[in-house]
């Protein structure tokens, strides 16, 4: 049977959701509405001279063969975010379930990093891989890699990987956590009175169980990636080297506040934005189907 | 106890608000991005000004790095409150420049306000970056400095390197020897990558950066530095980062740290690192003029200037203009020059200034702050060796830094990176060109 609730006056339902509603809009349509706008105009910096000049800023855009180059960077720095992330906090979240001492002191020390602003923790792991000064930099060169972030594309996408998982795992842990406290114990039991093994009840009994949080992280996790980190790559590498880490996000920072392009720079957002509500509304129509409530 | 204390201060202050004098004080707001030491500076110069007459107050107050002190400004602009004063870094010249209805030039606040001022009282060099091709000077020389060579003449002298090396083949093989004897991750390297080879390298040898002088002669100007001087210049560092003979130091100023740790013996970066060489270096270290390949004729020209000018809002009152007039003409005294230059490192914006430091024998005392002044004033500036002014030029450092990593990384050639940061630095320059009419 339905839940619901009969309101008998008319105007109290919108009077309930008018804070939620006033929050949208001021924070997000309008914002994304004044974004749509500003796609169409070229202007000035200061905001002097504005310009209506109709898609020439998407043909711009679409001319750039470094645009392109931000889009894959962008599928493969999020694959490898997302998955990582929330692999591995899953993993911990599991092991933090169990029966230990001192549990809620390991719970407390995952979830810290959640706290670290994201330039902060992009400075953090940029020291500590700094190639000739850098703690864990110099171990790596003495062991003979030649550990360059600056010119070596692969280990400066590694770096902004590691930094963007590190910041993320524990916001991931948290719900993973939640959600697995919430599996009854009694179901879990049961399997093994029938002789499951650890793994076949993590699979088959756990995991699906857990099939709600997991689909609301990766929901979470794909925005986390696309809006969240140009704070980290900023940081790290600047979207260097020879634009490795430059995903689509960070070109928009780049082009807007640095660049003062402003024209362009909400072209790149719109995009975006076109992406992220395309890639939600497949992971809402497709993989939802496979969530158990 | 404390809240008689509390109490007490209160008389006072409420006395003090009495005896405060009745007529207004026009307050002056001057954002910048100064750090540390600097920002000390900044402060106490804001103090004597204030302390030194009574109608106006000059408050500073700090805005972040340089990027971000101009995005508060201009975001502030466009919410209709402006600061005063705005520190703009040089690369920012081409944008404020165009912002015609922005910003208040210089050369305009002095005649309104009819403080005395004599652009020729200043350094050319200097002043040149932010004039008009007419000579009006538009914004307000604050903090300057020019690329120089820092040395660490203990290493050197370890190595076998008796003399410094003048030109770049014997910066090449003073690197290899350092190599030879232990430096194996770094013969020598730089910051700021497109400052130093593309910027102060063309000027340092008269090549032009880009047509019309450098853009300083309007905005319809076109990229020129993949001559093929420039390419070999590039195509040499590349084929010395394979064996690290050169080790590539990034974008930005982050890897200066490696000169202070001993790493790099031989570092390419701004005069401005001087006050941090003198704190962190443990050796016996100088500056000496940049570079240059002795086959190329007229070379050295001269160096050009980074560092950051004082920007003056538009759309203010007269009656606050005429406060910025007089911190400006405060500044330009020649003592209080001298010793800000003195104290800081920056170099001083007026001839009489160097010229007091001269005569005070202060550079025989301190011969690294005078390396950069002999670069600036090496020969009369020519069209290619100005200064620039490039729109977008924040981001446009950054594609020519994206080029020149492609060509160190091996992923292009030299010819290639440099004609693709060309014709994409064209691409920007044209967009710029149309918001800039």
């Amino acid at each position: 049977m339905e839940k619901s609730t009969v309101f008998n006056n008319r105007l109290l339902p919108y009077l309930l959701l008018l804070p939620q509603l006033v929050i949208t809009v001021v924070f997000f349509y309008w914002p994304a509405s004044q974004a749509i706008w500003q796609s169409f105009l070229r202007e000035d910096a200061f905001g002097l001279v504005s310009e209506y000049v109709g898609l020439e800023n998407y043909q711009a855009l679409f001319a750039q063969p470094e645009y392109y180059r931000s889009m894959l960077t962008t599928v493969i720095f999020s694959t490898l975010v997302a998955a990582l992330s929330l692999s591995i906090a899953l993993l911990f979240a599991t092991q933090a379930d169990k029966n230990l001492k001192a549990a809620s002191a390991y719970k407390t020390l995952m979830i810290w990093p959640y706290a670290v602003a994201p330039a902060v923790a992009g400075v953090l792991w940029f020291f500590m891989f700094q190639p000739s000064l850098g703690m864990l930099a110099r171990p790596l060169r003495g062991m003979g890699l030649d550990w360059n972030p600056l010119l070596n594309e692969n280990h400066a996408m590694m770096l902004v990987v590691m930094a963007s998982v590190w910041k993320q795992i524990s916001y991931n842990f948290l719900f993973f956590l939640a959600g697995l406290q919430s599996i009854p114990k009694s179901v879990i039991e049961a399997g093994a009175i029938d002789g499951a093994g650890p793994m076949r009840r993590f699979w088959t009994i756990i995991f699906p169980l857990l099939s709600p949080t997991t689909f609301f992280l990766l929901v979470v996790n794909v925005v986390y990636v696309f809006f969240d980190t140009f704070g980290i790559i900023d940081a790290v590498t600047g979207g260097g080297p020879a634009g490795a880490t430059t995903t689509m996000v960070y070109k928009v920072y780049a082009d807007g506040r640095l660049g003062g392009d402003l024209g362009g720079s909400a072209a790149q957002s719109v995009v975006l934005m076109v992406i992220v509500i395309a890639l939600t509304a497949i992971q809402f129509r497709y993989v939802e189907r496979k969530v158990q409530y | 106890m404390a809240f008689r204390q509390f109490g007490a201060a209160a008389a006072v202050s409420a006395a003090l608000a009495l005896t405060t004098p009745a007529h207004a004080v026009t307050e002056i707001q001057w954002w910048h991005a100064m750090t540390g030491g600097n920002n000390d500076i900044v402060n106490k110069l804001a103090e004597e000004f204030n302390a030194s007459q009574s109608d106006y107050k000059v408050v500073p107050s700090y805005k972040g790095s340089y990027p971000d002190t101009m995005n508060a400004g201009i975001a502030a602009f466009r919410a209709g409150n402006a600061p005063h004063i705005m520190q703009v870094f040089e690369v920012g010249t081409a944008t404020m420049m165009s912002a015609k209805g922005a910003i208040k030039p210089v050369y305009q606040l002095m005649k309104d306000a009819g403080e005395p001022f004599d652009p020729k009282a200043y350094l050319p060099t200097i002043t040149g970056y932010y004039s008009t091709s007419k000579g009006d000077m538009l914004s307000f020389p604050f903090n300057s400095s020019s690329m120089v060579m820092w040395i660490n003449k203990d290493e050197l002298k370890k190595a076998g390197v008796t003399e410094i090396p003048k030109t770049w083949p014997e910066v090449f093989a003073a690197a290899k020897k350092l190599k030879a004897a232990g430096h194996d991750t770094c013969g020598f390297s730089n910051a700021w990558a497109p400052w130093a080879h593309i910027e102060q390298f063309s000027a340092w040898h008269n090549v032009p950066i880009g047509t019309k002088a450098n853009g300083l002669d309007g905005f319809d100007t076109e990229l020129k530095f993949n001559s093929p001087l420039h390419v070999k210049h590039l195509q040499n560092l590349v084929d010395l980062q394979k064996d690290k003979t050169y080790d590539y130091g990034g974008r930005t100023n982050t890897n200066e740290a490696r000169f202070g740790s001993g790493e790099c013996a031989i570092f390419l970066t701004s005069s401005g690192y001087y006050a941090t060489a003198k704190g962190t270096a443990k050796f016996d270290f100088t500056s000496a003029p940049m570079p240059y390949y002795p086959d190329v004729a007229g070379a050295p020209q001269n160096s050009i200037i980074g560092g950051a000018s004082l920007w003056v809002m538009g759309g203010k009152k007269p009656e606050e203009y005429k406060g910025v007039a007089k911190f400006f003409a405060f500044l330009s005294d020649t003592s209080r020059q001298a010793k800000l230059h003195q104290e800081s490192g920056y170099l001083p914006i007026t001839k009489a200034a160097y010229e007091k430091s001269i005569k005070d024998g202060f550079y025989e005392k301190n011969p690294t702050l005078q390396t950069p002044l002999k670069e600036l004033t090496n020969k009369e500036p020519t069209e290619n060796s100005r200064g620039l002014r490039f729109g977008n030029m924040v981001q446009m450092r950054d594609i020519w830094s994206e080029e020149i990593e492609a060509a160190l990384a091996g992923k292009k050639s030299a010819k290639e990176a440099l004609d693709a940061a060309v014709s994409r630095g064209n691409a920007m320059l044209r967009a710029f060109e149309k918001t800039a009419k």
